[in-house]
């Protein structure tokens, strides 16, 4: 997974509230067996003139000339709730964003963006507005840095720092492939297992039992 | 360890499951089950072992076709969904290679992941389950520590046996008091996310507690917890009680023997102690509670079934004012109308929220007798092959078919729209489902969630209408 140190770029505004995972990528747009060829579905209800249509909505925030090559988001408060779909963060990634700033996230979608490199970033809501409001005379000049060494939004003269949790952030920054960390643990989840096993037996005899009657 | 005497039962949940503290502020908690489904449980498993990593344990993976798998009688393999059979033979292949059972598509106890995974007692109190789907939380209900996940969790789940999580809040929701008649735990959810917002729950495990949660019935327990998701909560629980006993005593997973009388001995601890601590409580009198719809496009845009259709303007926060304006826009609804005053084009019943035979049976007490009005869609799906021939057993489907419905195979079915069957463009339906996001259902698709009742008298009646209201406008006019 790429690291996530710090970054410069577009910012667009998405500013409403509770955009839910189905408006990030529609269902109908995850056609294949696949994390790929995702980015074209994103935002498809909105960036798009016609459902399947792929002829660009002029009026969409994506599809306007000043933001173009966004790849910072900025939202409203609980940005990515609903359907656990990870489809949402690789369609964001494959379409080229590297971070989104929100006051919220649904929970799901925050640890579906560590895990994919994506960063979320948490900042007032105000604040999202002035950050949105000081970029719009010219988005593509006034570009914006998340450094998440120091934990800082920049913007111009505009300054934020931002918290996220210490796990989340090692990960991001370091790229890592949090399996081959936790098989780190092995003998301690054997350990564990062994002793749930004796005192709750009751709760693997029966699955175990009948499925092995099941496989062929 | 908590100080004796001060655990929720949600603490004593995540200490029983937790393997060891990690030194970043989560826990590695230990996973009894893992569910997937094959909207994306071919894909994890396909990049779990792209990475050239294993399932760890197969026995404790289960994985069912529900999602993109038709609801016509004598379905197969082919779906609407155009490239739906990709997903389905990719399912059957990646879980057949790992080991894994399959509710198949011609399973006889295929169904929604979420009905079938307590209703064959793979899930069980006390136990931890995940699942790549966000109402994993329904499982809450009968006082496991279940929750949703993405893909990459899941191939984590499923790799380790764990997952690395961060310790949500404790939330205590009492209901206080007794529902009223004709009110369900639909209404309480949907009442719930109106007052205090979609994100109300964000960051907590919600604990639903009192009189009123302690008369529901398990199935009804399922429909609360089911929409945890839709308050934002990382999940919800119930503590365990003789219902919950009765309901999983027979299944075909759930212990037997002395297992039987060890597991129910474990369960009875399964319960928040008198001096436990919450980070938030809420209170809500069940009085208050009245059969509830959705006129928006978030389930937080809730009114009573004798409210009118709100303005922007009744709103303080601008944000709120935007998503109103929004949301009747989307909608195609002027304020200050009467909810009942809403003409609709069809009437869904399913979904993992309201597809279990409690449902189906209240759903049919309304229509019995009764026919669909004219120029109304009707559609019933029963949440699994189980609960269909249990509902077919009672002739069930017989007074939903005489009525005009149609009588469908088990699965998620129009609760989503995933390139396939929808009720069309500008088709206003009223549903039991638990997501009303524009294109939930279908691109421009307009979408009023509420109890089976109250969908089952709205067909009836052509527009929006409670059990109560249909019965009395009949009698009035009779
Ligand atoms: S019934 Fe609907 S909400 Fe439930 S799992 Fe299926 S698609 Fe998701």
């Amino acid at each position: 997974m790429k690291p996530f140190i710090s970054h410069t770029g577009v910012a667009a505004p998405l500013l409403q509230r509770n955009i839910d995972t189905d408006a990030i990528i529609p269902s109908r747009e995850m056609k294949r067996v696949s994390k790929q060829g995702l980015g074209e579905g994103l935002f498809a209800g909105w960036r798009y003139t016609m459902p399947g249509s792929r002829e660009l909505k002029p009026s969409f925030v994506l599809n306007k000339p000043e933001y173009e090559g966004a790849s910072i988001l900025l939202a409203g408060d609980n940005f990515g709730c609903g359907s656990s779909r990870e489809h949402a963060v690789w369609a964001l990634v494959e379409y080229g964003i590297r971070a989104v700033i929100a006051s919220g996230f649904g929970a799901i979608f925050h640890t579906n963006c560590i895990r994919n490199g994506l960063l979320p970033v948490c900042l007032p809501e105000e604040d999202i507005r002035t950050l949105a409001q000081a970029l719009s005379e010219d988005p593509q000049n006034r570009q914006v840095t998340i450094d998440l060494e120091q934990c800082l939004v920049r913007s111009g003269d505009l300054e934020w720092s931002f918290t996220l949790d210490e796990a989340a952030r090692y990960m991001l920054l370091n790229g890592l492939d949090p399996i081959a960390l936790t098989l780190q643990h092995r003998d301690l989840i054997d350990k564990y297992e062994q002793a749930r096993r004796r005192e709750h037996a009751w709760a693997y005899a029966p699955i175990e039992n009948a499925v092995e009657g099941v496989l062929p | 360890m908590a100080m004796k005497g001060t655990s929720t039962l949600f603490d004593k949940l995540w200490s029983d499951h937790t393997v060891c503290d990690l030194e970043n502020g989560e826990a590695l908690l230990y996973l009894d089950r893992v569910f997937l489904h094959e909207r994306t449980g071919a894909v994890a498993l396909q990049s779990l072992h792209a990475a050239g990593y294993g399932v760890r344990d197969a026995r404790h993976v289960f994985c069912t076709m529900d999602h993109i798998v038709d609801t016509f009688p004598g379905r197969g393999d082919k779906t609407l969904m155009p490239s739906g059979s990709d997903f389905i033979l990719a399912t059957r292949r990646e879980t057949r290679a790992a080991n894994v059972r399959l509710y198949d598509v011609d399973d006889a106890d295929q169904g929604i992941v979420h009905v079938i995974s307590p209703e064959q007692g793979l899930v069980l109190p006390g136990l931890t389950l995940v699942c790549p789907d966000s109402h994993t939380c329904t499982q809450g209900a009968i006082g496991a520590l279940a929750w949703g996940i993405g893909s990459s969790e899941a191939e984590h789940a499923m790799a380790t046996g764990t997952l690395r999580v961060r310790k949500p809040k404790n939330m205590r929701v009492m209901v206080n008091g007794t529902l009223r008649p004709g009110v369900t735990a639909k209404d309480l959810i949907l009442h719930l996310i109106a007052k205090y917002g979609a994100n109300g729950g964000a960051g907590c495990v919600v604990e639903f507690a009192g009189s009123a949660i302690q008369q529901l019935e398990v199935e009804a327990r399922f429909t609360l917890c089911n929409m945890a998701v839709e308050f934002s909560a990382f999940t919800a629980v119930i503590a365990p009680d003789e219902k919950v006993e009765a309901y999983f005593e027979g299944k075909d997973f759930a212990p037997k023997g002395e297992h039987w009388r060890d597991a129910v001995d474990y369960w009875r601890t399964l319960r928040s102690d008198e001096n436990a601590v919450f980070d938030i409580d809420l209170v809500v009198e069940a009085e208050q509670v009245e059969p509830a719809v959705t006129w928006g496009t978030s389930p937080e845009q809730a009114i009573g079934i004798s409210a009118c259709i709100p303005a922007a303007g009744d709103y303080a926060e601008a944000h709120r004012q935007e998503a109103a304006t929004r949301a009747l826009q989307y909608q195609g609804l002027e304020s200050g109308n009467a909810i009942t005053d809403i003409a609709v084009n069809a009437a869904f019943i399913g979904s993992c929220t309201n597809s279990r035979l409690s449902d189906l049976r209240a759903a049919a007490a309304v229509v019995k007798g009764r026919q669909i009005a004219p120029g109304v869609r009707g559609v019933v799906v029963p949440g699994s092959r189980r609960v269909k021939r249990a509902a077919e057993q009672e002739g069930l489907h017989r007074i939903f078919t005489d009525a005009g419905f149609e009588w469908r195979d088990s699965g998620c079915s129009m609760c989503f729209y995933a390139g396939g069957e929808t009720f069309g463009e500008f088709q206003r339906v009223i549903s039991t489902t638990n997501r009303n996001f524009e294109g939930r259902q279908g691109p421009n698709t307009r979408t009023h969630l509420a109890s089976p009742e109250t969908v089952a008298a709205t067909a009836i009646a052509g527009s929006i209408t409670s059990a109560e209201m249909l019965a009395k406008s009949e009698s009035l006019s009779a």
